[in-house]
């Protein structure tokens, strides 16, 4: 693989970056996406808007978030000296206000007075339900039927803060079946709505807009780790189902001398069909406005996936990722249910963090090599949402377990 | 000799204009409720009245689509559709009928993992004339070389969002005719409204000699005859495709003559043009 100078350049003047990403859609959304593309750019270079995004980070979502040296987990593992990006923090709960906070400014530069969003786990809709909530925006989400049912502590949630939830049932009523069902309303509504793309996927500019307001995550972790220990990290963790979280720590390391590995869901195992892990078992094919890493089969029909974490239960993965797995910047491994739930429980009796069963994967591959690393080696993992929300999915799992 | 690709749809529109008439284009998801029905629904459509027929290629993730076509495309990916099969039909529809021009209408995905060379070539061998994918706007251009080279048609949409100065990057590399989407939203919600269509075609025809047909929203006869004053193609799908559905059970078993049904409102749709 040849050296590039840069792993930050992309994407491309038409949203590429290599032969991922893209703006794959109908005619009707086309010019909606120029119009974000030509506000987010100048929005980008705006001091004004960059200051109040700014205010609002600081003073309503509490950034930043801390970097916390997770010392327990540290010596049970015996190896690797372990931090957290404690994003779980959050107002909300999650890294995903990050992006709806800056999305919902661009809105409302925009002029739009109805904004729509697809969710899984739920994050990202109540994300978007409290900056709709904070700005008086009426609030639309489309969220699967499957997902309503194991994230329901969520969905009351995005009521109380005022959203209309819309079920989906089509497919196996999950996050990617939301997602269509949202770009449908977007086509039918274009004139007066706005789509707030919850992760580093959708056609371009949303891959690259997301990114770039995740990238406080890395952005601070930088800074925090030279403070704490006086330079960069040796590697980066973080879980990835669409990648916001990921991007968001990974982006501003990307140049630096450092190993950086994405966690993807491997479900019941990667070997049952019954996985979330599109790069290390899809291929490449175009949905949801980009050409990506897709869970499909051999004529080009989209598969389900499957994942214990409803936020990694998603068949494609962002664009970027795509590439930086191309290039072979980033590691891409996979994760299990098992490993995953496994982790979760470590985590909370050790470090009293109850973290959602989505970086509960990353945490499970820190629990796989943390320990064959030297002591002197600095480890970064994004705790990119709490878990408070995966009660009942990790009781069921419990129970299944007991009656097996 | 017989014509084919973009110079069978050219020699289509020539012959309406001549007959002052506006074109019927039918919309079917092949393979919908089977594949053996839908053959013989092709087969009969070009004398019940279809001027040129469209034939849609499933995709498990139909964004543009309502209910309708979303339900039919599901049927059809379970009945074993893929994109060989429907080659297939188009050669057997070839065999009887050199004249009405097949467009094949989809998503993009299934055609880049058949292969997009390879599909293009495929489809040009066995007499397919042109392609709508919806997914696929002007801005990204990996169809294009291979269909013009193939002497086919790619077939553009245009919107009602499509603003005035975006038309000539739009129309500028079409071919065969402009698909005009009549109203903001999926296929067979909302009926169009004609004053608004008149103004958009006006626009657009400002920028392109190629015939405009007009689709999304038609289901009836009048409706049909309505549009026929402004287009020189009306696009009926929904409304077929739930002809189809009225014939099956709640298991998807097909309980009554999915191929008559459709065919009796082809025929009353063209009725409606015609008067």
């Amino acid at each position: 693989m040849n050296k590039l100078n840069t792993y930050k350049e992309g994407p491309n003047e038409s949203g590429h970056f290599g032969i991922f990403g893209g703006r794959y859609v109908a005619e009707t959304l086309m010019p909606i996406i120029l119009e974000v593309d030509k506000a987010y750019t100048q929005a980008k270079l705006d001091e004004e808007f960059n200051i109040e995004l700014e205010k609002y980070l600081k003073h309503y979502v509490g950034r930043p978030s801390p970097l916390y040296f997770a010392e327990r987990l540290t010596k049970k593992l015996g190896g690797a000296k372990i931090y957290f990006k404690r994003e779980d923090l959050n107002h909300t709960g999650a890294h995903k206000v990050n992006n709806c906070m800056g999305q919902i400014l661009l809105a409302r530069h925009m002029g739009k007075k109805r904004i729509i969003a697809e969710t899984g786990a739920g994050m990202h809709g109540v994300a978007t339900a409290t900056v709709c909530a904070l700005f008086d925006l009426s609030c639309t989400i489309y969220m699967g039927a499957t997902d309503i049912k194991r994230q329901s502590a969520n969905v009351m949630r995005m009521r109380m803060l005022g959203a209309e939830i819309i079920p989906v049932t089509s497919g196996t009523g999950t996050l990617k079946d939301a997602m269509n069902d949202a770009l449908r309303d977007w086509v039918a509504n274009v004139q007066n709505t706005y789509y707030l793309i919850g992760t580093v996927a959708g056609p371009h500019p949303y891959p690259s807009m997301v990114r770039d307001f995740q990238a406080i995550i890395g952005k601070e972790t930088k800074r925090q780790i030279l403070e704490l220990e006086g330079r960069l990290p040796d590697s980066l963790v973080a879980c990835i189902g669409g990648g916001s979280n990921a991007m968001g720590l990974f982006y501003p390391f990307l140049d630096d001398p450092v190993k950086i590995t994405a966690v993807e869901a491997s479900g019941k195992g990667v070997g049952t069909g019954k996985h979330a892990a599109s790069i290390t078992a899809g291929s490449p094919g175009v949905l949801h406005g980009n050409r990506t890493f897709l869970l499909q089969d051999d004529e080009g029909q989209i598969i389900d996936a499957h994942s214990i974490s409803a936020g990694l239960d998603y068949p494609g993965i962002g664009p970027e990722h795509s590439w930086l797995h191309d290039v072979g910047r980033v590691e891409y491994v996979a994760v299990n249910d098992d490993e995953a739930v496994n982790a979760f429980h470590v985590c909370a009796r050790l470090e009293g963090i109850i973290p959602a069963l989505e970086p509960a994967h990353a945490v499970a591959h820190i629990i796989k090599v943390a320990g064959n690393l030297s002591e002197d080696h600095l480890m970064i993992l994004n705790m990119c949402g709490r878990g408070d929300k995966d009660m009942d999915t990790v009781s069921d799992y419990l129970a299944n377990i007991n009656n097996d | 000799m017989i014509s084919k690709g973009t110079e069978r749809i050219r020699n289509c529109f020539i012959n309406l204009k001549r007959a002052e008439k506006t074109g019927l284009i039918t919309f079917i998801t092949a393979g919908d409720p089977t594949l053996e029905i839908s053959t013989n629904i092709f087969s009969q459509l070009p004398q019940a009245g279809a001027d040129i027929i469209e034939i849609g290629m499933p995709f498990s993730d139909p964004m543009a689509d309502g209910p309708a076509i979303q339900a039919s495309s599901l049927r059809a990916l379970k009945s074993g559709t893929t994109c060989s099969k429907i080659l297939k039909m188009v050669e057997k529809f070839r065999e009887q009928d050199e004249i009405t021009p097949v467009i094949l209408m989809g998503y993009f995905n299934p055609i880049y993992t058949y292969g997009v060379e390879k599909f293009v070539a495929d489809a040009s061998s066995v007499g397919v004339d042109g392609f709508i994918i919806v997914d696929l706007p002007p801005e990204e251009t990996e169809m294009r070389i291979p269909v013009e080279d193939a002497g086919l048609s790619l077939i553009y949409l245009t919107s009602p969002t499509t603003y005035n100065k975006r038309v000539p990057d739009v129309v500028r590399n079409a071919s065969g005719f402009i698909y005009h989407v009549s109203v903001l939203g999926i296929t067979g919600t909302t009926a169009p409204s004609n004053k608004n269509i008149e103004k958009d075609l006006n626009r657009i025809r400002s920028h392109t000699d190629l015939p405009i047909a007009v689709g999304f929203g038609i289901k009836t006869p009048e409706q049909a005859r309505e549009i026929s004053v402004y287009a020189d193609a009306v696009v009926v799908g929904s409304a077929f495709v739930n002809k189809i559905s009225e014939c099956l059970d709640i298991d998807g078993k097909v309980i009554d003559d999915c191929v008559i049904s459709v065919v009796d409102l082809v025929k009353d749709i063209k009725c409606g043009l015609n008067n």
